[in-house]
């Protein structure tokens, strides 16, 4: 073969398969609980990434000149198992990129299975994009460079709550509750450390743990809190787990300020409704009511015309799909390798208008964090259609928001 | 102390009340057809999600009618043209029925009603405390719980054994081959105890909906703990049945009031584990940690030692 008929055929070759990558879409794995108990987190959380897929890139002209983003669905139940095999079944369809954030056990999981993957199979790495786990573990001593942070970690949220309890002198006594695993035992451990060191005079009424998804009722637990006479309950609770507990306490007559950390939306905001105005308060980063931007209420409205029964409830997955998208572009590639360190140390200015940074060391986002109230005053944009939502009282900018990590991280070399 | 013990108490009934109107039913069922019926609590969730949509437009006090006989209904009509048909096959075919009842109630559930927790609210009339005591509410609500679940013990239990229809089903549970010489229809008795049996389920769902949140775990959260008292009262016996709710009801809530662990249990007999003691966690259990699992630590307790239920009689 002569040597222009064999550089034409190169070219040709080259074309087709650029024309062929053009078209396919870039796969992004939702690996979240979709059924069982947990499963209206998981929904919820998966209508947002795939509206905010549509909203930004796929009604325009997509990424990398002209790819659309297709997510995938993959229910993990919420569960450590299945979550192995959903991320087998990610690998053996040739996705590289999975979005996880319910359960820091299931994160902990994912991120040992993806370390493990990626250092054996060079070539068919996998990028864990974990908008909700907030476990510190995993941008400390497990830190992994194939895994990056979207929310700020337990420890970050409750050094900003403990502050603001502090400045609270009627509060005498907390009572702290939480699931009995990883996350609810972080909370519980720092939340009596915190408070320690930033008012010695407040004592710890009680510590109590409780199986994840499987209490029935919470009355038991309030009259030991009754009885224990605390001031104010401190909880990492989520789902039905604080639905339930907050309904307890409310029902009980305890006039208690009740300190969250996931305490609205997917029907939490509609059943608490009147009873837990003024009493319950959430640590969240995006500020909630009054919405800062034009563009995130334009946003907002977008959502709620095409899913009316859903909300906003996670502003992180949309920054985390923003910033993984700048990442993508700005390296000209899928390639998850690419993606993380385009990712280092991006700033980028959110929804909100906000600046938010990845720090490099350890891939954990730092914006700022808010602590928000259950009301209906002053509510533009509220939770579950109920005319209840978040009021932002209290806000705290980025830079005052960090901490220091001691992630070693493991960079692969290439 | 003395406020725990007392809420402890209340909560323990009003717990074991709720589980008694799931059990009854259950037992029934088992005692005359020899199937578990895996989808009992799956009845519990519809009757909740029901009784929701309809308080919706109609409040609550129609949906406490209405729901359970839409279940019981549903129940009956299951029975008719399901597992009629699948008895033949024998008590696998049957158990594996129930079994995939349940997946279906309870995806059909989440298909209708979605996934998120429901805005199920007790009616205002009963949105008072009933007494406070140590200032803590004992709300009217769990009242009227405690007085619909104590109602229903008593009439089901007049039911079976003063009236000839009780006699009947009863007689049917150990005789049906008999019952059925004798003229009786046996298969409509049986259509009628699971229509009734899930219709209680039903009940249930709709009180314990507005206090234990009307969500889609509702009915996994409560479904293995039925089967637990079943076993623990005896199977077919509705006594033992009471006795063994309560039983449960009252442990989880005192374990789960009690402040003792391993920990406690050890200085008593004078042992100290270091706290970096590899086996340290199983050293730090408190009792409220695993109040969960005390029922299924006394199942295998009556088993070993009782394995026909406090009140059973079937074996003897």
């Amino acid at each position: 073969m002569t040597t222009p008929i064999r550089l034409l055929l190169i070219t040709l070759f080259a074309t087709l398969c650029g024309v062929s990558t053009a078209q396919e879409p870039v796969r992004i794995a939702f690996m979240d609980p979709l059924s069982g108990g947990f499963a209206s987190i998981g929904n919820s959380g998966l209508k947002q990434l795939q509206f905010a897929a549509d909203y930004f890139y796929n009604s325009k002209n997509g990424i990398l000149g002209g790819r659309k983003i297709e997510i995938v669905p993959l229910d993990n139940k919420q569960s450590p198992t299945d979550t192995q095999i959903q991320f087998r079944r990610a690998v053996s369809e040739g996705i590289q990129i999975i979005f996880q954030g319910n359960s820091s056990a299931v994160a902990n999981t994912l991120n040992a299975t993806i370390s493990r993957h990626n250092s054996r199979n060079p070539g068919q790495e996998v990028l864990q994009i974990n908008y909700s786990a907030v476990d510190p573990i995993l941008t400390e001593a497990e830190c992994s460079f194939w895994h990056f942070r979207f929310d700020a970690h337990a420890i970050m949220k409750l050094n900003i709550l403990t502050d603001f309890i502090a400045k609270d002198t009627a509060i005498k006594s907390v009572y702290i509750i939480g699931q009995d695993y990883s996350f609810g035992h972080v909370v519980a451990d720092n939340a009596v450390r915190l408070l320690q060191e930033k008012r010695p005079d407040i004592s710890i009424a009680g510590t109590e743990f409780h199986p994840i998804g499987q209490v029935k009722d919470f009355t038991p637990y309030v009259t030991k809190i009754v009885a224990s006479g605390a001031d104010a309950v401190i909880t990492g609770n989520y789902g039905a787990d604080m639905v339930s507990l907050a309904k307890s306490i409310i029902d009980s007559g305890l006039d208690l300020p009740i300190y969250t950390f996931y305490a609205a939306y997917d029907g939490i905001t509609a059943t608490l409704g009147a009873d837990g105005k003024n009493k319950i308060r959430l640590i969240h980063n995006e500020v909630s009511n009054p919405i800062p931007t034009e563009e995130r209420k334009a946003f907002i409205r977008a959502f709620k015309a095409v899913n009316p029964d859903n909300d906003v409830t996670q502003p992180r997955i949309i920054n985390a799909l923003q910033m993984l998208v700048t990442a993508i572009e700005k390296s000209q590639s899928t390639d998850p390798y690419d993606i993380a360190l385009a990712l280092e140390d991006m700033r980028f200015t959110n929804l909100s208008g906000e600046e938010i940074w990845m720090r490099g060391t350890d891939h954990q986002v730092f914006q700022s964090l808010n602590i928000s109230v259950h009301t209906d005053e002053g509510i533009e944009f509220d939770a579950d259609n109920s005319g209840f939502g978040l009021f932002t009282e209290y806000s705290v900018p980025a830079a005052e928001t960090i901490v220091e990590s001691s992630c070693q991280m493991d960079r692969p070399s290439r | 102390m003395l406020d725990v013990l007392i809420f402890a108490t209340l909560n323990g009934v009003v717990t074991g009340l709720l589980l008694f109107m799931l059990a009854a039913g259950l037992t029934l069922i088992f005692s005359m057809m020899g199937v578990l019926n895996f989808a009992h609590a799956s009845f519990y969730m519809l009757g909740a999600y029901c009784a929701y949509s309809i308080s919706l437009y109609f409040g609550f006090w129609v949906g406490l009618l209405v729901a359970p006989l839409i279940v019981g209904v549903l129940g009956a009509l299951i029975e008719r043209y399901g597992l009629r048909r699948v008895h033949q096959s024998g008590h696998v075919a049957e158990l594996v029925f129930t079994f995939g009842l349940a997946f279906l109630i309870e995806e059909s559930v989440q298909f209708f009603w979605g996934r998120d927790t429901k805005n199920y609210q007790s009616p205002d009339i009963l949105d008072f405390a009933l007494f406070t005591l140590f200032g803590q509410e004992f709300s009217a609500y769990r009242g009227f719980m405690i007085a619909i679940s104590v109602g229903i013990f008593i009439g089901l239990y007049f039911v079976l054994t003063r009236t000839r229809i009780g006699i009947i089903i009863q007689a049917a549970i150990t005789h049906p081959k008999t019952v059925a010489n004798l003229g009786h229809n046996v298969p409509l008795i049986f259509m009628g105890v699971f229509g009734a049996g899930t219709a209680l389920a039903g009940l249930a769902g709709v009180i314990a909906g507005p206090v234990l949140t009307t969500f889609p775990g509702m009915a996994v959260v409560l479904g293995s703990i039925v089967f637990v008292i079943v076993v623990i009262g005896g199977l077919g016996s509705l006594a033992g049945a009471f006795i063994a709710s309560l039983l449960i009801g009252l442990l989880q809530s005192y374990a789960i009031a009690s402040d003792v662990g391993m920990q406690d249990l050890l200085n008593v007999f004078g042992i100290d584990f270091p706290y970096d003691h590899p086996l340290a966690d199983l050293w730090g259990l408190t009792l409220p940690q695993i109040a969960p699992i005390l029922p299924f630590l006394l199942l295998i307790l009556v088993l070993i030692f009782r394995p026909t239920g406090l009140l059973g009689k079937r074996e003897e």
